[in-house]
């Protein structure tokens, strides 16, 4: 195996929730509570989950674009968190990120150069000509045109602001991408493109994804690992293909019997879970998944199971599988 | 009506929802599917919009018919359930009051009576403690149990035709999962027709009898469900089907359609499809095609099938 590029320990984030006269913090939000995982060089790890899983949270916390309340986020063995803000600065340039929504991350009053240029300025690429050059090498290796330069983002279509986002993280060559929704707002016929076209910078440019999505077929596209989160939590991770074949978490198993496939021929065996996602202000003790869970024994509801490898590579928490 | 001018949105969409039937229409953003539901409604903003042709509703013309004939077949006869469950309820009345309206206004029931069917109602559709909700604001529930309220609404005068315009696309797929079952069990259990507007083909493989593929405002191709998965004939119900990445096995690559949907009024002649399609050639740059029978239940609006009706082509183009 490779060596990790990103390695995550016990990250967590609780957003405070303040209440009464004197805003005083009267309970907390564990958006994330206590995520490890690693990220190898060149792979496409996927983080999926319903909404309001900490998938997202996440993802932002590896960049410091949130603050995390705990943990340690090591990239090529330097830890992240550790660093000050011009360091961080500096550090970005390796880890760049791509947004949901191609309509709200694209500053509608910037022309498309302006929009690609900036972060060579802010890394200190100083020569005008060489990044007016370098705008239109990251225009073409998205699939957009040179002329494109000078438009506006209202002028492009949803697909072709993703590609215009996917260009301004790849400005600065960056290592890793966390792409956080990135197909989920475009139609299919659009979002094959963008699948495919993240697919091809990977290999020309060796990158290393963490792509977070809802979307499980998306997913399992694109990933050579999957990790399944529930309220804060991993609760499964593993190869691609062993998650999708054989999942062994129970919450994993019902998420992927819930979704519908575009084929008549196969009636499927479905889990309907009850009921809706418990409020992380207040997770429910011992497994959060209990509440929900069709397999739940007694000592679900009183200990947390750890998360543990029970085959090569295949880690999930659950007290079935102890 | 724009400042270009007039644009057709929809243009001359042909089809029919037999009773107790699950109808799906389905089609990328922009291509008109929820602008046909809105003129069954009878809901397209006039004078912006317009609708022509014929609209006939146990054959009585919805296009021709007065406002007041409208407002007593809306909610009643043809009932909607819309995408977002958090803009369509009004947020300052109780759950209650907004079910019971409906009754006491086309059924002229009492109060107390119109409380009890919307108590049954609520149960019906899986809430649990429905006594209490009927007091809840909308705003204290879930995404999926205001979902749920939406179609307990749209049932509780057990209209004949159910609009339902991507009721899922706004719910987690385990939510969507529940609500997806409880759509199937109120079809099976009533004879509600159910128009179900989709852009995800999972959902229509599910729920559907009859499918409608919908591209640039036309009806592209119309098939019963089976026939549009196993074998699709028109170019662009052949790209989207291969476009969706499937969760059971993993391809090296995805196969994708080229280009972008046409905006609306922008394609003038010929075959709205022709400048993504692989398989464009003179005639559908110049005429447009119309929307032929191949025999059975299918019809497929392209030129590929002029003469050679029923060949396969997708064992011929995409390898």
């Amino acid at each position: 195996m490779t060596e990790p590029l990103v390695k995550v320990e016990n990250l967590k984030k609780h957003f405070p929730i303040k209440g009464g006269l004197l805003g005083k913090t009267v309970g907390e939000v564990k958006a994330v509570d206590g995520v490890s995982f690693t990220i190898h060089k060149g792979e496409t790890l996927g983080l999926v989950g319903e909404s309001g899983c900490g998938k997202s949270t996440t993802g932002r916390m590896l960049l410091r674009l949130l603050e995390p309340s705990e943990g340690n986020v090591f990239f090529e063995g330097k830890n992240v968190l550790g660093l000050s803000l011009n360091e961080m600065r500096k550090m970005r340039r390796e880890m760049q990120m791509v947004f949901q929504d191609p309509f709200a991350s694209l500053n509608p009053r910037h022309t498309v150069e302006k929009i690609l240029e900036e972060p060579l300025i802010v890394h200190g690429m100083k020569d005008s000509k060489e990044r007016k050059k370098r705008v239109k090498e990251l225009l073409e290796v998205v699939g957009l045109n040179s002329y494109h330069a000078k438009r506006y983002p209202h002028q492009f279509s949803g697909g072709q602001r993703q590609r215009i986002g996917i260009a301004r993280a790849l400005a600065v060559n960056p290592k890793l991408i966390i792409a956080d929704e990135p197909v989920s707002a475009l139609d299919v016929s659009i979002q094959s493109q963008v699948l495919n076209l993240l697919q091809d910078l990977q290999k020309e440019f060796g990158l290393t994804y963490l792509f977070i999505a809802h979307d499980l077929g998306v997913v399992r596209h694109i990933s050579d690992r999957v990790g399944v989160m529930y309220l804060g939590r991993i609760v499964e991770l593993a190869d691609s293909e062993p998650l999708y074949d054989n999942p062994l978490h129970p919450y994993t198993q019902a998420l992927l019997s819930a979704v519908p496939v575009p084929d008549v021929e196969i009636k499927k065996e479905r889990i309907i879970l009850k009921g809706d996602v418990p409020s992380p202000s207040n997770p429910p003790k011992g497994c959060a998944f209990h509440t929900r869970c069709p397999q739940a024994m007694d000592v679900c509801s009183a200990k947390r199971p750890d998360f543990r490898e029970v085959e090569k590579g295949h880690y999930v928490a659950c007290h079935l599988y102890e | 009506m724009t400042d270009d001018g007039e644009i057709s949105v929809v243009n001359s969409i042909d089809f029919q929802i037999n009773s107790g039937e699950v109808l799906g229409i389905v089609g990328e953003s922009g291509c008109g599917k929820s602008v046909t539901s809105l003129s069954v409604m009878g809901l397209v903003p006039s004078p912006a919009g317009k609708v022509e042709g014929d609209i006939l509703f146990n054959g009585e013309n919805l296009v021709s018919a007065s406002e007041k004939r409208m407002r007593q077949i809306r909610g009643n006869e043809i009932a909607m359930i819309f995408q977002e469950p958090m803009t369509s309820l009004n947020p300052v009345f109780t759950i209650g009051s907004q079910l019971i309206e409906a009754l006491q206004i086309h059924r002229k029931w009492p109060k107390k009576k119109a409380q009890a069917q919307a108590i049954d109602m609520l149960k019906m559709v899986g809430l649990p403690r429905a006594e209490e909700l009927m007091k809840d604001f909308p705003h204290q529930l879930s995404g999926g149990m205001r979902q749920r309220v939406m179609i307990a609404m749209a049932m509780i005068c057990a209209p004949k035709l159910l609009i339902a315009d991507e009721p899922t696309t706004a719910l987690d797929v385990t939510i969507q999962a529940q609500i997806l079952e409880l759509m199937k069990k109120l079809n099976e259990e009533t004879d509600t027709a159910i128009m179900m507007i989709t852009h995800d083909l999972g959902v229509v493989a599910e729920m559907c009898q009859r499918v409608v593929v919908m591209y640039a405002g036309k009806v592209v191709e119309e098939a019963d469900v089976k026939t549009i998965f196993t074998s699709p004939k028109h170019p662009y119900t052949v790209g989207l089907i291969q476009s969706v990445p499937d969760m059971r096995d993993k391809k090296e690559r995805l196969y994708s359609i080229p280009g972008n949907v046409p905006k609306p009024g922008s394609v003038k002649a010929g075959c709205q499809f022709a400048p993504r399609c692989a398989h464009a050639f003179d005639r559908c740059i110049s005429e447009t095609p119309a929307l032929e029978s191949l025999g059975g239940s299918q019809k497929v609006r392209c030129w590929l099938y002029e003469d050679e009706k029923g060949v396969d082509i997708v064992d011929r183009t995409i390898s």
